[in-house]
């Protein structure tokens, strides 16, 4: 079930990125995207009750415990994942609305119906 | 000599950082060190040829850490970006001057070369994804670098499309992590080896293509290129239309279908399909174009589908169990023709940019006879539309032959007929570029114009005579068996590379 909702997320900005009009709600579109896909992996590594993943003393004085540390321990992997993802995604928003900026200086509108010199 | 390999990436990705430092006082030091970056990874490139081996970062063995990957492929693209990035950053040294902020240009495109590197080598999938977004954000800014109206429009429709192929690259990622439960491309392999593709990961997979395409700009995903590519500097339409397309994309998406999902029948046909469509339409749009730059971005969209169709074609006839050296064969057209395809694009884009920076326009109509007036210009021109229709012994010729020898071998008769037909669309176009901006009437207010000086015609001349050479990649067997071969056999021995790689 949170997978569907995340996936509907997913649609829900690819819808706005392609429908939309004004430049800024299409970048707005592409951040939920890129939101919902950060979300989908950060539930790839979650477990319901789990524990962060981080060996101390107590989980290695028996096999026992170990295995129940490996067993109830979430994926860190897709966090260190999403942080990067996360940073990449900063990086183009920043460059996309900085574009978005200059073409308002240039066009006067966000209006994407109205900018439209390149043809052919 | 054994090359470490991160320092492919290491050494754009450090200078692009220093330049900036320098600033407008120390421009000539900053394009110095440029240039020097861009030959010094074009020896390098040169000194890694023919051989395959594995870089564990930090020492931490796989599947654990990441890992940088060297096969036939991966040098077959290294040779061909150092290459380009070489001839366009001299050519940048005299044609950027027109623009202010050239440190910080001449930055970003080291960025865009070391993301580049850093896709070919990557042997782990989300590190393959992180320098395709370095690549692709340096590409989008500079498309927008002039910030004029056109410039600016293109940069920002450009960006929409290539940020929804990579959320889609990144959502296939994360599929691929959920199913199989490793990033690495090896061991993803092997994990699809043994527990065969689900639902999950085919959904994973077409997320690849549709992303991948957009990237590589294939006919449904082709509406950004044709206003990106003019929009750029020429130096950077050369980097663009010459090699991040088929680094970003038809590298990348050979990889994954070939070497980690495994080719079957039906995306073979999906790949022949694609490239098919893309040569015929591209063909088709570009005849009827009039802005110079314009067309030549139409006629790239036109002959990355030679190269999907000989690559799609070879996979074809693997996944039908048909004859193995007709699908090398297959293959062998499609890589070379990438090759050829990043030199002479290339060349045609410098040449255009020789022309508009001695002009001033782009249209068609407003030039001719410009053929006295900028005679090593012309003659570039005239020796790449030479390659890119084919004409022997330019280099173009020998990669249709062998892509429509394929095909006839395979008995796909009407495959070899189009490419041949489009071949002819592509003759139209390139005589068209010949009459009129060569042949003719020279218009009254270009009495004075000169041919370009220095660096420029370095540039072009270094990849014109690359042109005339490249035959010679195929004719002497020295030469194919240590650069050509290798990467076919990296794409016809399929999915044995996770046992390579592991084993290496």
């Amino acid at each position: 079930m949170p997978y569907a909702l995340c996936f509907l997320l997913f649609m829900i900005g690819l819808y706005c990125a392609v429908v939309k009009k004004n430049m800024v709600k299409i970048v707005i579109g592409i951040m939920v995207m890129e939101y919902a896909v950060n979300l989908f992996l950060i539930m790839l590594g979650y477990r319901t009750g789990g524990e962060a993943p981080i060996i101390d003393k107590g989980h290695l004085e028996s096999a026992s415990t170990f295995a129940k540390f490996v067993s109830s321990a979430v994926d860190p992997l897709p966090q260190a994942l999403v942080l990067t993802a996360i940073v990449i995604s900063l990086g183009s928003l920043a460059l996309m609305i900085s574009i978005c900026i200059r073409t308002y200086e240039k066009y006067g509108t966000f209006d994407i119906t109205q900018i439209r010199r390149l043809k052919g | 000599m054994s090359v470490p390999l991160p320092v492919f990436i290491a050494i754009p990705l450090v200078t692009a950082f220093l330049l900036p430092i320098f600033g407008r006082k120390g421009k000539a030091i900053a394009t110095v060190l440029a240039n020097l970056a861009t030959v010094s990874l074009l020896v390098l490139a040169v000194l890694s040829i023919g051989q395959s081996r594995v870089y564990e970062i930090g020492k931490w063995s796989i599947p654990l850490g990441i890992n940088l990957v060297l096969d036939g492929l991966s040098s077959l693209l290294l040779l061909a970006i150092g290459v380009v990035s070489t001839a366009a950053m001299l050519f940048s040294v005299r044609y950027m001057e027109q623009y202010t902020a050239k440190a910080k240009y001449l930055s970003l495109f080291l960025l865009m070369v070391a993301g580049m590197n850093g896709v070919v080598l990557s042997g782990d999938i989300f590190n393959l994804f992180v320098f395709l977004e370095i690549a692709s954000l340096a590409s989008y800014a500079l498309v927008g670098f002039g910030c004029e109206h056109e410039e600016l429009e293109a940069s920002f429709k450009y960006m929409v499309l290539g940020s929804i192929g990579s959320i889609f690259i990144l959502f296939g990622v994360a599929l691929v992590y959920g199913n199989t439960g490793t990033l690495n491309m090896a061991y993803i392999s092997k994990a699809i080896q043994s527990v065969g593709l689900n639902a999950g990961l085919m959904f994973a997979l077409a997320l690849f293509i549709v992303g991948f395409g957009l990237k590589a700009a294939l006919v449904p995903f082709h509406a950004w290129l044709p206003d990106a590519h003019p929009s750029a500097p020429a130096p950077i339409s050369a980097m663009l239309s010459g090699i991040l397309i088929k680094t970003l994309g038809i590298y990348a998406l050979a990889r994954m279908v070939f070497n980690v999902f495994g080719i079957s029948v039906s995306i073979g046909w999906l790949l022949v399909v694609l490239g098919i469509l893309s040569m015929v339409a591209g063909a088709f749009l570009a005849i009827g174009q009039w802005d110079l730059k314009r067309l030549m971005a139409y006629s790239s969209i036109s002959q990355i589908g030679y190269v999907v169709l000989g690559i799609g074609l070879g996979g074809l006839i693997i996944a039908r169990g048909g004859n193995l050296a007709w699908a090398s064969l297959a293959i062998l057209g499609g890589l070379f023709h990438l090759v050829n395809h990043a030199v002479y694009k290339s060349l045609l884009f410098l040449t255009s940019g020789s022309v508009q920076m001695a002009t001033g326009t782009r249209q068609l109509r407003e030039m001719g006879g410009l053929a006295e007036k900028l005679p090593v210009t012309r003659a570039a021109c005239t020796v790449a539309s030479a390659s890119i229709v084919g004409i022997p012994p330019f280099s173009g010729f020998w990669s249709k032959l062998i892509l429509v020898v394929a095909a006839v071998q395979a008995h796909f008769y009407w495959i070899a007929a189009i490419i041949v037909f489009v071949s002819l669309c592509t003759l139209i176009m390139y005589l068209k570029v010949q009459r009129y901006v060569f042949l003719g009437e020279l218009p009254e207010n270009l009495k004075q114009v000169k041919e370009n000086k220095g660096t420029m015609l370095a540039a072009m001349i270094f990849l014109a005579s690359l042109c005339v050479l490249m035959g010679l990649l195929l004719l002497l067997p020295g030469l194919k068996q240590t650069i050509l071969d290798p990467a076919v056999k990296v794409l016809t021995d399929g999915l044995s590379y996770s046992a390579n790689v592991i084993g290496m």
